[in-house]
């Protein structure tokens, strides 16, 4: 019998990026796979930096095609509009559901700069701290519709109430946004906002925003020692550090089939490399890997980002996650609908609704 | 000899957005994705060239609180669209969205990813307007500088051109530079050349300078709807200006914006004509109207009673993000001219000032009338503004579409895969 599990269920997700690939086929298959393997989400990265589609697009897309997986595209917040990123990511809610999530990032080149021309490029701990910014904003926009504002009461001609619209008055120290804003407050009340908190800079905006935070991490001791900081900082910050599920980050290589590991490798645990911990090796022991790292309770979960796409999450799913499914270890349907019903996160109350209307 | 023209048709959503309080049947579907999927999926029926959103950026206010009366709240059109290229096949997908809350580069790629992602169904409407208060959402105040939008809309346009045709045809991206009036910006775009080479654009408008900047830069302009011997001359007018653009005529397309309301005979269309008109301004959607035009409180004032005596107070704070009210004690002399003669109250005044829809009739009778106004060159064809949804869409798909075919006027199955294909416009000249 396996050792009772971690701190609570386990929570899996993929990256579905394909370089190279500007259709939405590919992205289609690989996010229809991670559902079929009961994957909380998948992400889809984006930069200004090199080639790709936009990523929100793309997982809009997706979205029609699958019915339960979340869908958490990047979207940066260094050149971008505040408020077109909160509209389009409650749209992205909308359009699925309330599968949507939002991966922050900056964009710290100067290459990116000169692709927009207005500002330069910035110190990591500046952009991260506007990007809290947003992710601050964006929350209070999806609150700047209650729900229910719309009420369409024919006796008094109204379509909305205005008691329950809000301007948001933010006013940070790079950008200022009047609200409310035009998308109504999207299912989830706050689509799931991710924040890879490896490096220093993010890793605060991550404690006082993140719902999801990813670690980029090579062992268990290291994967712990960022969660523990994170959950301080969440609670310094005013927060319940159980609202914060922290996901360790691994490349997965799963060429080698059933073979033994390499050495420093599968049952080793993972190799640092330049992108990140790698693992390679077969998807029993990825398994053992997860299993083992999840109820030492050092991880709620993993993020798991194949080297070769589809061969990887194939094998991610038919073999690794079938057999976690097997021992008890992952959901084998959707008990939920919605991506935070997924990671077990309650709908967020509305931070206006308490104090009435004061539009 | 003369060609069959056929006519063009299009959709827009929100459509007529005045208030529909409690008129739709399917309420409080109207922001979850079923309802524009749809109204989409409707349009394709339909055999439509494309299906547009509008873009709102700001709820409008009025004596300074949020404007409750009418239809607001609406998706983000792009990430929209992109979704409902999942939910069609061959509609193409139009999106408004504001140059001046926009940046190119950001721009131009989520375009091309949406013609990527639909296989050539993207368009897009360059909104080009702006102000103070839409720009209090958006980071300087977006580009609100109105002098010169126009000049610095053909630049991001061409901009965005220059972008989509930076990646040579077989695949491999070249650097690009650019330096003008209002854009300093370089690098590499992140896609490819789309499918239709350029996503079609389009722009709307009917000043002077409007027609000048399609005539200049758009695949489609979308103007107001006039009779017929007015939008012959506005189409000869923009047409002519074409060619100092070494443009031909099939190069731009022109859209009416139209409202249509149907009906078994003349009679009960425009019975449904009259009826709708009242739902849309109610007795509080007419004392609305009326402060913006006075600009003044009138809340005193009896929607069924008579016009105010006094002279309106034109203050542009009273109601912002609106301009363009011309001249307030004018038109407060026109309707209180209008309701002396007629003997009308304020709201019956709202209601006969408001304008009638665009086509009323029978279905063959409107068939008709599109079908004519098409023929003498006053359009290539129209965009539907529904007056409720999903209802009007569908009826005009039922009722008028079959009608428009028997009569050779409209397509009868989609002879393409590209929005450039079904409107018939020439690929854009690759620079491969």
């Amino acid at each position: 019998m396996s050792a009772r599990y971690g701190r609570g269920l386990l929570h899996l997700a993929a990256a579905v990026d394909r370089p190279g690939s500007f259709g939405a086929a590919p992205y289609v298959e690989l996010a229809q796979l991670a559902e079929r393997g009961g994957l909380d989400f998948v992400t889809l990265d984006d930069s200004f930096a090199r080639p790709g589609p936009d990523a929100l697009a793309v997982l809009s897309r997706v979205a029609p095609a699958t019915r339960r997986i979340g869908l958490v595209p990047t979207l940066t917040t260094t050149h971008t509009e505040p408020f077109r990123v909160q509209a389009a990511v409650a749209t992205l809610d909308w359009a699925s559901c309330g599968r949507a999530g939002w991966r922050i990032d900056v964009s710290t080149t100067e290459g990116e700069a000169r692709l927009f021309g207005r500002r330069p490029a910035a110190p990591a701990d500046a952009l991260w701290a506007e990007a809290g910014e947003t992710a601050d904003v964006a929350a209070k926009l999806w609150d700047s519709w209650e729900d229910g504002a719309e009420i369409r009461d024919v006796p008094t001609g109204r379509f909305l109430d205005r008691t329950r619209l809000h301007h948001v008055d933010f006013t940070g120290t790079a950008f200022s946004v009047k609200g409310p804003s035009t998308v109504p407050r999207p299912p989830q009340g706050h689509p799931v906002r991710v924040v890879d908190a490896t490096e220093g800079p993010a890793r605060t905006t991550a404690a006082r925003y993140a719902d999801v935070a990813l670690v980029r991490a090579a062992t268990p001791a290291q994967a712990a020692a960022v969660r523990q900081q994170l959950r301080d900082r969440a609670a310094e910050s005013g927060r319940n550090p159980d609202t914060l599920r922290i996901l360790a980050s691994l490349l997965v290589d799963l060429g080698d089939g059933e073979h033994a590991a390499e050495p420093g490798h599968g049952g080793g645990g993972p190799r640092p490399t330049p992108e990140g911990p790698l693992y390679r090796g077969g998807p029993v022991d990825l398994a053992e890997l997860i299993a083992t790292w999840h109820t030492e309770g050092v991880t709620d979960g993993f993020h798991l980002t194949p080297v070769e796409p589809r061969r990887d999450l194939e094998r991610l799913v038919n073999g690794t996650v079938a057999l976690l499914q097997h021992r008890g270890l992952f959901r084998t349907f959707y008990p939920g609908s919605t991506l935070r019903e997924h990671l077990g996160l309650a709908r967020p109350a509305n931070q206006y609704a308490v104090t009435g209307g004061t539009s | 000899m003369t060609v069959r023209r056929t006519v063009h048709l299009a959709a827009r959503l929100p459509g007529d957005g005045r208030a529909a309080v409690g008129t739709d049947p399917c309420s409080g579907s109207r922001i979850a994705f079923a309802s524009p999927a749809q109204q989409a999926r409707t349009a394709e029926r339909g055999l439509f060239d494309f299906l547009l959103l509008s873009e709102q950026l700001r709820l409008p206010e009025h004596r300074g609180r949020i404007h409750d009366l009418d239809a607001a709240g609406w998706p983000e059109p792009l990430t929209l669209l992109n979704a409902l290229a999942g939910v069609t096949e061959r509609l193409g997908l139009a999106a408004t969205v504001h140059t001046a809350y926009s940046e190119p580069y950001e721009l131009a790629r989520r375009l091309a990813t949406l013609d990527h992602l639909s296989e050539g169904r993207a368009a897009w409407h360059a909104e080009t307007s702006s102000d103070a208060f839409t720009g209090a959402n958006f980071r300087h105040g977006g580009r609100a500088d109105a002098r010169d939008r126009f000049a610095q809309a053909v630049e991001f346009i061409g901009l965005a051109r220059q972008l989509w045709d930076s990646w040579t045809a077989d695949g491999v991206s070249r650097p690009f530079a650019h330096q003008g009036r209002h854009f300093d910006i370089a690098g590499e775009f992140g896609l490819p050349r789309p499918p239709q080479g350029h996503p079609v654009v389009i722009l709307a408008g009917d000043s002077d300078e409007d027609r000048e900047c399609a005539a200049a830069s758009a695949d489609v302009l979308l103007a107001r709807h006039r009779s017929v011997a007015a939008g012959r001359a506005f189409a000869a007018d923009v047409r002519r200006r074409l060619a100092a653009y070494g443009r031909a005529t099939e190069d731009l397309k022109i859209m009416s914006g139209v409202t249509v309301v149907l009906g078994d005979t003349a009679a009960e269309a425009q019975e449904r004509a009259a009826e709708i008109r009242r739902q849309q301004i109610t007795p509080q959607g007419a004392l609305y109207v009326l402060e913006r035009v006075w600009g003044a409180d009138l809340c005193g004032h009896d929607p069924d009673g008579p016009l105010p005596r006094t002279d309106p107070v034109p203050d542009p704070a009273f109601t912002p993000g609106r301009g363009r009210h011309g001249d307030r004690v004018a038109l407060a002399g026109t309707w209180r001219a209008l309701a002396k003669e007629k003997g009308l109250s304020i709201r019956e005044t709202v209601i006969e000032a408001s304008g009638r829809q665009s086509f009323i009739g029978t279905p063959e009778a409107v068939a008709a009338e599109l079908q004519a106004y098409v023929r003498e060159d006053a359009a290539d064809g129209f965009v539907l503004l529904p007056h409720r949804t999903p209802g009007c869409l569908e009826e005009f798909v039922d009722r008028v579409v079959p009608l428009l075919q028997e009569r050779g006027a409209f397509r009868t199955e989609y002879q393409g895969t590209t929005l450039r294909s079904h409107l018939g416009l020439p690929d854009p000249p690759g620079e491969g």
